[in-house]
């Protein structure tokens, strides 16, 4: 589990992505991002953690162009991919370029049974692509999805419907995943088994991982990097280690109070129900 | 005896061509979730154009059948460019309602550049009978079933495996998500619009070797409805199923029981299907996990 054992595969210092002050709006007149920057390194992988409402998810719509469809925009700032800006490209453009939003709640095709759902996802692959080559793949990794082949993805349970919706992104074999919320209402076991297919992939394919959760302990067990957004911007950053062991993250985000005993969550609450009113 | 294969044969011949008439609504349905009401006013397009090309231009007619078809697939892609693109990301609803007023234009324009007046169809489908089991049937309904068949399977094959096919699915049932996997969303509804719009270029050639060509054409539009929920909205083997027995249903009650009737009866299971089963045969049901 610590991060400073991980095999040390081909990860440059090379940045991949990063998000220059942007602001985003919804609907012309809702801030919901003000001044957010951040970088993710190649082949990390990196979390945003942070409350209901500090704008995580609006981050990686605003990264995978995926805003545009909920009437908001990137109204300041940029965006670059790459050494590339991308923020003013349409959304099936960004995949083209290696940027894969799995989105929060699994959101498969229901009424498309498994391997339709995986092939749905390799859909922006070059034409000549071995499409089998890539189920194989995606199969070593879910077992259980080769199993269910045949069955429609609606009548899968949660944990295995995360599991398409991964695989989805894998058929397209993205530069960067964006994942948000894979934890979202899973059993714990489970949850720790997707998290180390998560980190298999990051390993095996080399593919950099942008991880939004809630779960800050299982975040920053996985990351090696990680930021901490508040009020739509970033507020710390660090690596996990230094973020496990600051003071107010372990407060705040992992219940434990300086003397070490877990922290009541109605006092959680009402501070940041006050600093909320505050600020 | 002799009746009944008689009313069977007509009835399955019916049946095929109210088959590749559900295609166009199936084809749009699976893409959108739109319901095209505009579908019969395309038929009579693809009529009317057809006719042009053979009695007013007097091109022979298997350019003329080519012409028809293209010049449908243009409007399709058109009506899609200026109708419907403006419209992603609205709710369906506004959608299929679009497509109650481009019906009501579609109709309007045909009117004003050919007028009112039903015309003969110059028939190019071959004239003859064929005998079978002692009841004749049209080599031209021969023709119809043949084509329509062939049409039919090709474009089951083109949704369960081809890419554009599965993108169309998968757009039908979470357009975000499709597109969150670079699914191009105006590409795949032009895809869908622009193959909506040649079936029914096809099926409306077909009807007016039939019938003429008159506004009657896009009345079979609304006459299709009943195939299309029978045999479930999204699914081409409901359509053929659907088709066949409408088509029988129509044959039969119209043979042994009373002329009129089997302008209702199509209606009566329409009315029926949607009490007992409101996804159809073969539809997609709303999946619900407990």
């Amino acid at each position: 589990m610590d991060s400073a054992n991980r095999p040390a595969l081909a990860k440059s210092l090379r940045r991949l992505l990063s998000v220059n002050n942007i602001e985003v709006l919804y609907e012309d007149v809702i801030l919901v991002l003000k001044g957010l920057s951040l970088t993710v390194r190649e082949g990390s992988i990196c979390a945003l953690l942070g409350t209901n409402g500090a704008g995580k998810s609006t981050t990686l719509k605003a990264i995978s162009g995926l805003l545009r469809t909920e009437r908001g925009a990137v109204s300041d700032g940029t965006i670059d991919f790459c050494g590339e800006r991308i923020d003013e490209l349409a959304a099936d453009d960004i995949v083209r370029r290696g940027i894969f939003q799995v989105m929060e709640g699994r959101r498969v095709f229901e009424h498309l049974n498994v391997e339709d759902n995986l092939r749905a996802g390799g859909y922006t692959r070059p034409r000549g692509t071995s499409l089998a080559r890539d189920l194989e793949r995606v199969y070593s990794y879910f077992p259980k999805l080769r199993e269910r082949q045949e069955q429609q993805a609606g009548y899968l349970s949660g944990g295995e419907q995360q599991m398409l919706a991964i695989g989805r992104a894998l058929m397209a074999a993205p530069k960067l995943l964006l994942l948000d919320e894979p934890s979202l209402g899973l059993a714990p076991l489970l949850v720790q088994e997707i998290f180390a297919i998560v980190r298999r992939i990051n390993e095996e394919e080399g593919t950099t991982i942008l991880l939004v959760e809630q779960n800050a302990h299982l975040a920053l067990e996985v990351a090696e990097h990680a930021m901490i957004m508040e009020g739509g911007r970033v507020v710390l950053e660090g690596s996990a280690d230094e973020l496990r062991n600051n003071a107010d993250v372990k407060e705040f985000y992992l219940g434990v109070t300086q003397g070490g005993e877990r922290k009541s969550y109605r006092d959680i609450k009402h501070y940041k129900r006050r600093k909320r009113w505050l600020s | 005896m002799d009746t009944f294969i008689q009313l069977t044969l007509s009835g399955l011949s019916n049946g095929m061509v109210y088959a590749l008439v559900a295609v166009g609504f199936v084809v749009v349905f699976k893409a959108s979730d739109v319901i095209n009401f505009a579908q019969g006013e395309f038929l009579m397009f693809g009529a009317y154009l057809c006719f042009a090309f053979i009695a007013q231009f007097g091109l022979p007619w298997s350019l003329s059948v080519v012409l028809a078809v293209a010049g449908c697939a243009g409007l399709g892609l058109l009506v899609e460019r200026l109708v419907l693109r403006p419209l992603i990301g609205e709710p369906v609803i506004s959608m299929i309602m679009a497509t109650i007023g481009l019906s009501s234009v579609m109709k309007a324009l045909v009117n004003g550049i050919w007028g009112p007046r039903p015309r003969a169809f110059p028939s190019f489908l071959p004239e003859g009978n064929i005998e079978i089991g002692g009841a004749v049937l049209g080599l031209d309904r021969v023709l119809v079933v043949v084509v329509a068949g062939l049409l039919l399977f090709v474009l089951q094959w083109f949704f369960k495996t081809t890419r554009e096919g599965i993108a169309m699915r998968a757009i039908a049932d979470d357009n975000q998500a499709a597109l969150s996997m670079g699914i191009s969303i105006r590409r795949v509804l032009a895809v869908a619009w622009a193959l909506a719009a040649v079936t029914a270029a096809l099926g409306g050639m077909m009807l007016a070797n039939m019938v003429g060509v008159g506004q009657e054409v896009s009345h079979v539009g609304l006459r299709v409805f009943p195939v299309v929920i029978l045999g479930g909205l999204d699914s081409i083997p409901g359509a053929i199923v659907g088709g066949a027995i409408i088509g029988l249903l129509e044959q039969y009650t119209g043979g042994y029981i009373g002329h009129g009737l089997n302008m209702i009866v199509p209606f009566l299971v329409l009315i029926l299907v949607l009490m007992i089963r409101p996804y159809g045969l073969f539809g997609k049901r709303i999946i619900e996990r407990v």
